[in-house]
């Protein structure tokens, strides 16, 4: 997916404004938000699960190369082929010669974040495969040619009149607008592709060390479809997502679809392990699992580590006020939020996205709804630092931060000037609501005030804080 | 050096290991182990719950006394609701006495092409109180595209196939088929009708499996 984080300001202007984008997100607090909590309520020994959770995924990532060996070693011995691929790069190549060797012409796709960071579709397209997307949300996109804005519903930006006039170009049938005749319509055309594929692709949610199992969670059964139907079957997933046992997986999906869309369980939950067997009527006879690095190793052993525990789930983002108002697509990359806020810089490069680390509030929300307990605002607060140690920061804010520091240093140069902008601040005041003086235009300082007005400076005049500490001492 | 051994390298070196430092005995004892972790208690009834756990989740459950039973409450369900008295199902369901039922029972997967049979009747492996969802594995007499391809699934289970919980579900499978290797090729967690939320986040029913899923309970023998 090609990186457009550099872009990170203009597009959340454009995100702010795009009133069908804004509907959408204050819909998903409603679903997902409410969702989760409501979920989460109904355990009664919640801290213990995310405890036993957080714990799961940290001793499985001390022992990772352990896990994987055991997990590769189950899963050959139930006649899978297991791949390791070091780059996105590696991961396409192989399933282009896997696409070659079994004479593949069109290939079934279920919902893969991981196949998003490697541009599968592009690379597999260029060697003359088709390749059809069939989770609801990423079949529209791939018609639409749009990327996804959110890893659970990737085409939450779009309103079902924009569906629609996807659907009636691509499909050439009448133009239908009711959300129930509109599924039906995809039903029916990715149903002829389901059952003439000659390739399934999937990712993996986790892979099981003790059996040698990739397991995907689905809601509409694409998933299903595409580990049944197809003669051939390749999953494809990060090294990071291996857990010890068919218990600890337990204890994971027990709380994976509870923070991704406030469900006690996904309608589907899919876990295959190996090709065919003897007297079986239905599986892929050819079954091959690839395992990518691409920058998580990067990870490990450093301070950065946490991220790792990420199951992907999306209750960050649905948690962030920044996500919450501009969306997924601003952030420029295959995950958005606070945990793309992180993955972004790490996997992509702290230069390429520089605006990322600092799209957060700090709020601490997103740590607070993690199923996994990742430290979140920590990791962007270390990202940040690593920018400034880096000189990434921008000029204007270095700038800005070395005259301050020099005021600082001294009290009655600083007093002075603080004493200038408050009065200054004080004029500005242009709007009353309820007794409020506030500022609705800041010159030079659109960022703060086109988004929300700006507290005036009070006291008559306007009073800076020093000022207002010494009347109120004077009068005690 | 291959891919495999690369990642596997780094994977040592940010660890601060060799891979001769015990890695593999820990992982193995870990697994052995099996250990449960904390869950939610799943106390009382379990038919009770499995059943309002999947009416929550859009399934619709029939209770009967006998699996004799099975063959009238397949055809009043597909009465009522105007299906075709019609359907495909597992080998273990074509035992029963279909004749009189007046449904027409056929014993083979489902078709696998783009107008599928409508009906698929199946049973479980087990079923999850905590969740309302079923369990099914993968055989040729037991094959996954029943309970798929069709826009109506039906399955049959038997009170005494109900477990608390996932962890129970797997220990059961484990019982059963091991010692060895007891997986499966597939094993699939089904609560409910296929659904998608993926336009507006309106939920609609049948995304790309099933429509509607009725689970017929049955309480004695098994």
């Amino acid at each position: 997916m090609q990186l457009t984080s550099p872009q990170f300001k203009t597009r959340s202007r454009e995100k702010l404004a795009d009133a069908n984008l804004q509907a959408a997100l204050k819909k998903l607090q409603g679903n997902f938000v409410k969702g989760r909590a409501d979920r989460v309520a109904e355990l009664e020994n919640f801290p213990a699960i995310r405890d036993a959770a957080a714990d799961i995924r940290s001793r499985t990532l001390e022992n990772l190369d352990a896990y994987l060996e055991e997990f590769e070693r189950n899963a050959t011995a139930a006649g899978a082929t297991v791949h390791w691929a070091e780059t996105t790069g590696e991961v396409n190549r192989i399933v282009c010669e896997l696409a070659a060797r079994y004479s593949v012409k069109k290939a079934v796709k279920s919902k893969s974040m991981v196949t998003e960071e490697c541009a599968l579709n592009e690379a597999l397209e260029a060697a003359g495969v088709k390749v059809v997307e069939t989770d609801l949300g990423e079949y529209i996109l791939q018609l639409a040619n749009d990327p996804p804005s959110h890893i659970i519903a990737p085409a939450i930006h779009l309103t079902k009149e924009q569906v629609s006039d996807v659907f009636e170009v691509k499909h050439e049938r009448p133009r239908r607008t009711d959300i129930p005749g509109m599924c039906q319509e995809a039903r029916e055309m990715l149903r002829g592709h389901f059952v003439t594929a000659d390739m399934g692709i999937s990712g993996a949610n986790f892979i099981v060390a003790e059996t040698g199992s990739t397991l995907i969670v689905t809601n509409e059964g694409n998933g299903r479809m595409v580990t049944t139907l197809p003669r051939v079957h390749v999953a494809i997933t990060g090294i990071e997502k291996v857990v010890p046992t068919l218990e600890d997986l337990s204890t994971l999906i027990r709380l994976l679809p509870r923070h991704a869309t406030g469900q006690t369980i996904s309608n589907y939950v899919s876990v295959t392990t190996g090709p065919q067997r003897e007297g079986d009527s239905d599986g892929p006879q050819h079954f091959h699992i690839i395992l990518l690095d691409g920058g998580r190793t990067k990870l490990l052993g450093g301070d950065m580590q946490d991220m790792l525990r990420c199951i992907r789930c999306g209750a960050c983002m649905n948690h962030c006020p920044v996500y919450q108002s501009v969306g997924g697509h601003a952030y420029g990359w295959v995950y958005p939020g606070p945990m793309g806020s992180v993955l972004t810089p790490t996997y992509a490069g702290l230069e390429n996205a520089r605006d990322l680390p600092n799209a957060a509030t700090l709020c601490g929300q997103c740590s607070v709804a993690c199923p996994v307990k990742i430290p979140l605002p920590d990791l962007l607060r270390k990202l940040r630092e690593r920018q400034f140690e880096q000189g990434l920061k921008p000029a204007m804010e270095a700038w800005g931060l070395a005259l301050w520091r020099w005021a600082a240093q001294r009290p009655a140069i600083y007093a002075m000037l603080a004493k200038v902008g408050a009065r200054v601040l004080a004029t500005m005041a242009t709007k009353h609501d309820g007794g409020k003086r506030l500022i609705h235009a800041l010159p030079m300082g659109g960022g703060w005030t086109d988004g929300r007005d700006m507290p005036a400076p009070t006291g008559t005049n306007g009073k800076t804080f020093r000022e207002l500490y010494q009347a109120r001492q004077n009068r005690q | 050096m291959s891919a495999r051994e690369n990642i596997l390298g780094r994977i040592r070196a940010s660890l601060r290991r060799t891979d001769s430092d015990g890695a593999a005995a820990r992982a193995r004892a870990r697994i052995d182990a099996h250990a449960l972790s904390p869950r939610p208690s799943v106390k009382g009834d379990l038919a009770a719950l499995f059943r309002t756990n999947a009416v929550k989740l859009l399934s619709t459950v029939a209770e009967v006394t006998h699996l004799c039973e099975v063959p009238a409450t397949v055809a009043a369900y597909l009465r009522a609701h105007n299906l075709p008295m019609q359907a495909v199902c597992w080998p273990e369901i074509a035992a029963l006495d279909w004749a009189a039922s007046g449904v027409r029972m056929e014993s083979r997967p489902a078709r696998r092409s783009y107008d599928s049979d409508l009906v698929g009747v199946t049973g479980v492996f087990c079923a999850i109180a905590e969740t309302g969802t079923m369990m099914m594995r993968s055989s040729g007499n037991t094959p996954p595209a029943t309970s798929l391809l069709p826009e109506t699934h039906i399955a049959v289970l038997n009170l005494s196939q109900i477990v608390p919980s996932m962890e129970e579900a797997w220990q059961r499978l484990r019982y059963t088929y091991g010692p060895g290797p007891f997986m499966p090729r597939a094993v699939n967690f089904v609560s409910g009708p296929s659904r998608t939320a993926d336009i507006e986040q309106t939920l609609t029913l049948g995304a790309h499996g099933p429509y509607r899923v009725h689970i017929i309970m049955v309480a004695e023998g098994d």
